[in-house]
């Protein structure tokens, strides 16, 4: 008896939270349905809030809206939000609560890979759907029955580059990449398709992520006969350094830079060496300059407006990745009319065309991403701004 | 030819700033015994603090000078608050104590600027200017000069000034240096503000070439240390030598063999010096008195 009581008060204290959590977002016209309830775990705090915050902000947003607008199938959805701190075992925790007490449908959250890989073997034994905001190709590869992903991968990102080099006829380059997590993946990945394009990697350089200055491996490209392009993954620092010590070594030839660098403070932080220099970006990040043509458009300018009119901050591609998480998910219940999640998951794989704000989704039983290259704008900076090289 | 001569500027550039922070705990080193391993965040201050304030609209000179102020007071309030209390605790607990103080550096720095990184416009514009095929930022002249400057600056201080004069005596041994009138706590306050500034001066003087954030005090700390080290701790003369041999043992390491292994130059060098020669190059070889 004893048991019980303090099971059920147990129980009351995680209805509480989940209900203080989203009690902001349930308070709507449809109350009198039964609530379609959504998890999500995200890492809205700690190391990984950047971007954490603009998902979590981006996922309460959008179901707000949607609740205004009726709900799903006529029912209302309820967002249940956990934060774990970028700590992967708090992920786990909550993902198990998330499906024995919360009981949600479908999950879309998991900030960064490493959360999201603790956070797979427990939907999967579920069987309830997972959609990923982490950037890792081993999220979705092998393909897992119930797990997709939204955001591009570092080889996606490396297939555009290539295409582009190509089509300018650059097929000996220098690499130079940055021994961080996100370095060592993007050059590993590059790597593997590096030989579909026909282009080779004459050197392979490397700098530590917090090197105050990269002339020497530099100078090295330089001294390298026949490189006629050189290639920096990497995020943060030091991709502004290489381009900095680039522009002062006088090296001419064309330099790539990743995505992990798309932002405007890469544009401050290399100044004006950063002239000239070609990288892969997602639309978000050149809404306004985005063609009136391009499909993606409207789609990401609404997405840009109302996050910007709600939360008086720019609107970041991370925010982006759970918006089309979201959408996604909505989008297949829709089309499945049923919150059963085997049916949830099996239209999710069924997705086709879907224009998100990262770029045009199509799933199929062995790719549980559905991006291709097309989600990638190549961009050149000149004059210190974005300018697409899409158009020629 | 080129090639060596633009691996010799990449590496006296980085090298003068180790050298700065090399500098600094050997100020702190004679006259406490302590190695401070906050020096390499009086750097940071120095490049942050400089950052926000022309941010905040003041000209360079100005924001310069306040932040090299702000280090110093930085700098003043670490003696009073954490070294000075714990006077007479050993070495080691001391050397912890500066730990401890680094990694709360770290964590203020990041609430009171932020976690993004900053750069500083460069002095005098930032055409690379060529030198026998190889190329130099004028940056570089600026960070390398300021290292001297701060070099002879600080000899003339020591040798000429008589509160100079007393850090030498302190330094030589406290205990006379008491009996003839010094001050000692007085001495080791400065000893701690006047590392302080060197630091600041060279977060400033690096902040245009290798960017700045809350964080990149413990790589310089590191850095420094290994030089201090390698040239003899204690010894000025070594402090700067050292900085500048493992930078340029950096530059050759990344240019000739391979940058993986760029940061581990200089560990590799603490260890070797350690085994063949612990004293380090200009360094007197310790002598236990009885």
């Amino acid at each position: 008896m004893q048991q019980t009581a303090a099971r059920r008060a147990l129980r009351a204290a995680a209805v509480v939270t989940s209900v203080t959590i989203t009690s902001a977002l349930t308070i709507g016209p449809s109350l009198a349905a039964d609530p379609i309830k959504i998890g999500s775990v995200l890492s809205a705090t700690g190391p990984a809030s950047f971007l954490g915050d603009p998902e979590q902000k981006t996922l309460k947003l959008f179901v707000e809206a949607l609740n205004k607008k009726g709900g799903i199938l006529g029912r209302p959805v309820e967002l249940v939000l956990y934060d774990d701190g970028g700590d992967a075992n708090k992920a786990r925790t909550f993902a198990t609560r998330l499906i024995e007490d919360d009981k949600v449908v479908a999950m879309v959250g998991g900030t960064t890979t490493g959360t999201t890989m603790a956070m797979i073997p427990v939907f999967e034994d579920a069987k309830i759907p997972f959609i990923s905001l982490a950037g890792a190709i081993e999220i979705v590869e092998p393909v897992r029955a119930f797990v997709f992903k939204t955001p591009h991968t570092d080889k996606t990102a490396c297939q555009k580059i290539f295409e582009d080099m190509k089509a300018r006829g650059l097929t000996k380059i220098g690499m130079i990449s940055g021994t961080d997590g996100f370095g060592k993946s993007m050059r590993a990945q590059c790597m593997k398709v590096i030989g579909d394009y026909g282009i080779t990697a004459l050197v392979d350089e490397s700098y530590g992520p917090t090197d105050a200055d990269m002339t020497p491996q530099l100078n090295k490209i330089k001294n390298t006969a026949d490189v006629q392009a050189v290639l920096n993954p990497g995020f943060g620092q030091g991709p502004a350094i290489v381009t900095r010590n680039y522009a002062q070594l006088g090296i001419k030839l064309p330099l790539y830079q990743s995505h992990g660098v798309a932002s405007k403070s890469f544009i401050e932080l290399a100044g004006p060496a950063a002239e000239g220099v070609r990288l892969p970006a997602p639309a978000l990040l050149i809404a306004d300059k985005l063609a009136d043509t391009d499909p993606q458009k409207p789609v990401v300018m609404d997405y840009k407006k109302s996050y910007e009119t709600a939360t008086g901050q720019p609107v970041s591609t991370f925010g982006g990745y759970g918006f089309d998480g979201i959408q996604l998910l909505v989008s297949a219940i829709e089309r499945a009319k049923s919150v059963e999640p085997q049916k949830i998951r099996d239209a999710i794989e069924g997705t086709k065309g879907h224009v998100g704000a990262t770029g045009l989704y199509t799933m199929t039983p062995t790719d549980h991403l559905g991006l291709g290259t097309e989600s990638f704008h190549m961009l050149e900076i000149k004059g210190g701004d974005w300018v697409p090289q899409d158009k020629k | 030819m080129a090639e060596f001569l633009q691996l010799v500027f990449s590496g006296l550039t980085i090298g003068a700033v180790y050298a700065l922070v090399a500098l600094g705990f050997t100020l702190v080193y004679n006259a406490s015994d302590v190695i401070n391993f906050a020096q390499g965040d009086f750097v940071m201050i120095g490049g942050m603090g400089t950052v926000f304030l022309m941010a905040a609209g003041l000209s360079l000179p100005v924001a310069a000078m306040i932040a090299i102020v702000a280090a110093v007071l930085v700098g003043l309030l670490l003696h009073r608050l954490a070294i000075e209390p714990a006077r007479g605790a050993s070495p080691v607990s001391l050397i912890m104590i500066t730990i401890g103080a680094s990694i709360f550096i770290k964590g203020v720095a990041q609430l009171v600027f932020d976690k993004q990184f900053h750069s500083l416009p460069a002095f005098s514009g930032t055409a690379p200017i060529a030198i026998g095929g190889a190329t130099i930022l004028p940056q570089s002249f600026w960070v390398i000069g300021g290292m001297f400057c701060v070099v002879a600056g600080l000899w003339l201080f020591l040798e000429k000034t008589l509160i100079g004069k007393a850090v030498l005596a302190t330094a030589a041994n406290r205990l006379a240096a008491r009996l003839v009138g010094i001050n000692v706590t007085v001495v080791l306050a400065l000893a701690f503000g006047l590392s302080a500034a060197i630091g600041a001066v060279g977060g400033i003087l690096v902040t245009p070439i290798t960017l700045t954030r809350y964080d990149v005090g413990t790589l310089f700390a590191l850095k420094g240390f290994a030089a201090a080290m390698v040239g003899g701790m204690g010894n000025p003369i070594g402090a700067v030598v050292g900085g500048l041999l493992i930078g340029l043992m950096e530059a050759f390491g990344a240019g000739y063999l391979s940058s993986t292994y760029k940061d581990a130059v200089a560990f590799v060098a603490i260890l070797v010096v350690l085994l063949v020669m612990p004293q380090g190059l200009f360094g007197r070889r310790a002598v236990e008195r009885v």
